[in-house]
């Protein structure tokens, strides 16, 4: 049935978000900054990995890996030069910086690799699945199973780990996790380090999905999945999940069942609704804990 | 520490930030204007041309996403610039600017071109620049063709009721509507290849919008049923499997593309993944496909396209053009932007010759001259033989179709 190739088109493109909003509710819920330049990391990404795979001809784990070194190193170094400085000034000036950081990473990356677009090789073999009358290629199979996979570690890792409960120490009371002997700021480093590496996770899927490649190719997903991120409860990671996923069948449905036309200004409106009902997001209060 | 450290960084920073700002000062201009002048200067060595030089001046994208066709103009325009003042006589210098298919780029190219004495211009090779400098234009009374630039907006100041005309803005390639007509009666007349028509198009491009009115319009009148019209936009124009999904429910068989070749990849890409193997035909922005960096070609196979050039005509006038092109351009086979520029620059030449038009004349003399001769001449060329223009700046010339076929475009006839 249609309905079901949707809801897996859906899910599939729901997953990419999610990753994607993983990475901003991360920063959000610890450094409590917006970092506006994550879907220009994933921008970056997917370069590397496109060059990886086509000018290097690495296999395909390989050039993941190249892409989750590139972008975490890049994720750090941005996080020490743009954000690190305002620590103490108003989230304002941290939002601006942001959104410079993004124009600085897409003219660099037009300057660099020019914007004629590259389409990404595929290295998923085609072919799926066949779900009823629905197919679900393999694709699509693997992006959800990264999803849950990322979902369930980064949990694990929350909940488990000593960084991880220091994450969450810095992520209620920054001053008292450093009087309690916390690195405040290796803890932040970590935290980009972290997004960033999911961002390019999510690129190398994004870039497989739609196989091209640009430079403004990381803000229209990263303005989505930032809406996804809010959509589900910024700061909590149950909620980056669900609003990604959410957000992506919601945009395939309203495509498929009321306009092509109207689709977005359907997704934007759906959260806008729920943020009148519930302002801090689905998962917003449920969770206390935080990452 | 920290401070050498911030300081080295700081150092490198600049020197990457100096690197990248000369990177990118090798612009258009000089790159563009430097084979002109070399060419203006073996003219003034050899025989004496009719006077000095006249100063041809125009805007692309030479960087973006339609940097094929700005990239193919330019290429184009230089291999007939070279050709022209290497005959002696009448002798050309040409300058193509950069706009990066943005309108606002567009303008600024324009006050350039003009501080530069532009005297004939080729004006843009994209539409919504084309219609953001084409009131300039007529204002400073400057004559301008331009290649590529398709929409109605370029040569008509109210171009939904196709009034207002310019005037002296001219174009070498038919216009959007009626590349939508075309491509209606085309369709309408073949059935052989589908009778059941979806359409996606780009709701928020004059281009794609301009096309799919026409195309529906025309489609109703020739009993063509449209089946299903599906749209997406800038944000939106990674995903088609929706827009794909419902053409394929609705029984198409032929999907209309009146779009760029770059979502087109996208959707080849997509309609093969689902197992959705209608017949997709495009329009001239469909041109470009097959040089796409990476793209799997055997996707485009089959697909058909309306243009009025195709590299592989047998007629001398394109053997010797396409073996200019390829020699200039490193085997690069040229697509019908470069043909239409090429023509332009002859169109002008050809003009200019029968007007008598010589470089110490103003602008707006030899504008009037121009607008004169092109109202009143037949010109044949790369893309059409016996091609007239009507006072509103619109050819008259007959599209052809051309379909894919084992990665090179090939005549399948009117």
């Amino acid at each position: 049935m249609q309905f079901l190739s949707y809801l897996i088109n859906g899910l599939g493109l729901g997953s990419v978000y999610a990753i994607i909003a993983l990475g901003y509710t991360m920063v959000y819920g610890i450094a409590k900054m917006l970092n506006f330049a994550h879907g220009d990391i994933i921008m970056v990404g997917a370069y590397i990995a496109f060059f990886a795979i086509t000018k290097f001809s690495l296999p395909f784990p390989l050039a993941v890996l190249a892409a989750i070194v590139v972008c975490t190193m890049l994720g750090v170094m941005i996080e020490r030069l743009a954000y690190k400085p305002l620590r103490q000034a108003t989230s304002l000036a941290v939002l601006i910086t942001a959104i410079g950081v993004s124009y600085f990473l897409q003219n660099g990356a037009q300057i660099l690799w020019s914007s004629s677009s590259k389409v990404f090789p595929s290295v998923i073999s085609a072919g799926g699945i066949s779900l009823g009358s629905a197919s679900v290629s393999y694709l699509t199979l693997l992006t959800i199973a990264t999803c849950i996979v990322v979902m369930i570690c980064l949990t694990l890792f929350i909940n488990k780990t000593k960084t991880g409960s220091a994450m969450r120490a810095c992520s209620e009371d920054k001053g008292a996790s450093m009087l309690m002997g916390i690195n405040v700021n290796m803890i932040i480093s970590i935290t980009f380090a972290i997004g960033s590496g999911l961002a390019a996770i999510a690129s190398v899927l994004l870039a497989s999905t739609y196989p091209s490649v640009y430079p403004t190719m990381g803000s229209m997903p990263g303005i989505k999945a930032f809406t996804a991120a809010v959509f589900g409860g910024i700061g909590s990671i149950p909620g980056a999940f669900i609003g990604g996923l959410l957000l992506g069948i919601i945009e395939i449905f309203a495509k498929a069942y009321i306009s092509t036309q109207l689709s977005d200004a359907i997704v934007f409106g759906v959260l806008i609704v729920i943020l009148l009902i519930k302002p801090t997001g689905l998962l917003g209060k449920k969770i206390n804990v935080k990452v | 520490m920290k401070k050498a450290f911030k300081t080295t960084l700081a150092v490198a920073l600049s020197v990457c930030m100096a690197a990248a700002l000369t990177a990118c000062g090798g612009s258009s201009s000089t790159s563009s204007s430097a084979p002109a002048e070399e060419a203006a200067e073996t003219s003034t060595e050899s025989s004496a041309g009719a006077g000095t030089t006249i100063k041809i001046g125009g805007s692309g994208p030479l960087t973006g996403g339609a940097a094929v066709y700005g990239q193919a103009v330019k290429n184009a325009a230089e291999i007939a610039v070279e050709e022209i003042n290497a005959m002696g006589g009448i002798q050309f210098e040409l300058d193509m600017e950069d706009d990066a298919h943005d309108p606002e780029k567009a303008v600024t190219a324009y006050g350039v071109l003009k501080d530069w004495g532009m005297q004939v211009s080729l004006a843009t090779v994209t539409s919504a620049p084309g219609a953001a400098v084409s009131p300039s234009y007529a204002e400073d009374k400057i004559f301008a063709i331009t290649p590529s630039g398709s929409s109605t907006s370029v040569i008509y100041a109210d171009p939904d009721n196709l009034s207002g005309a310019y005037g002296n803005v001219f174009q070498m390639c038919f216009t959007d509507p009626n590349q939508g007509s075309a491509s209606a009666d085309y369709l309408a007349e073949h059935q052989a290849l589908g009778s059941q028509v979806a359409i996606i198009y780009k709701n928020d491009d004059n281009y794609s919008k301009g096309i799919h009115d026409t195309f529906v319009a025309e489609a109703t009148a020739k009993g063509l049923p449209v089946v299903y019209e599906g749209t997406f936009d800038d944000s939106n124009a990674q995903d088609f499997t929706v827009q794909l999904g419902q053409a394929k429910d609705a029984g198409a068989d032929i999907v209309f593309l009146p779009i760029y070749y770059d979502p087109a990849s996208l959707i080849l890409t997509q309609a093969n993944q689902m197992g959705y193997k209608p017949t997709f035909f495009g329009v001239d922005g469909m041109d470009g496909i097959l040089t796409l960096e990476g793209f799997d070609t055997s996707l485009a196979e089959g697909v058909y396209l309306l243009t009025p050039f195709s590299a592989d005509a047998t007629d001398e006038l394109t053997v010797n053009f396409v073996n200019a092109y390829k020699e200039k351009c490193g085997g690069e086979i040229p697509n019908q932007f470069a043909a239409d520029a090429y023509d332009c620059v002859y169109a002008i030449k050809q003009a200019c010759e029968a007007a008598g038009v010589t470089g110490d004349m103003s602008a707006d003399e030899i504008c009037t001259k121009l607008v004169e001769q092109f109202t009143s001449m037949t010109f044949s060329g790369l893309t059409g033989t016996e091609m007239t223009w009507n006072e509103n700046g619109e050819v008259t010339k007959s599209p052809k179709a051309v379909q894919i076929q084992n990665g090179v475009y090939v005549g399948v006839g009117d």
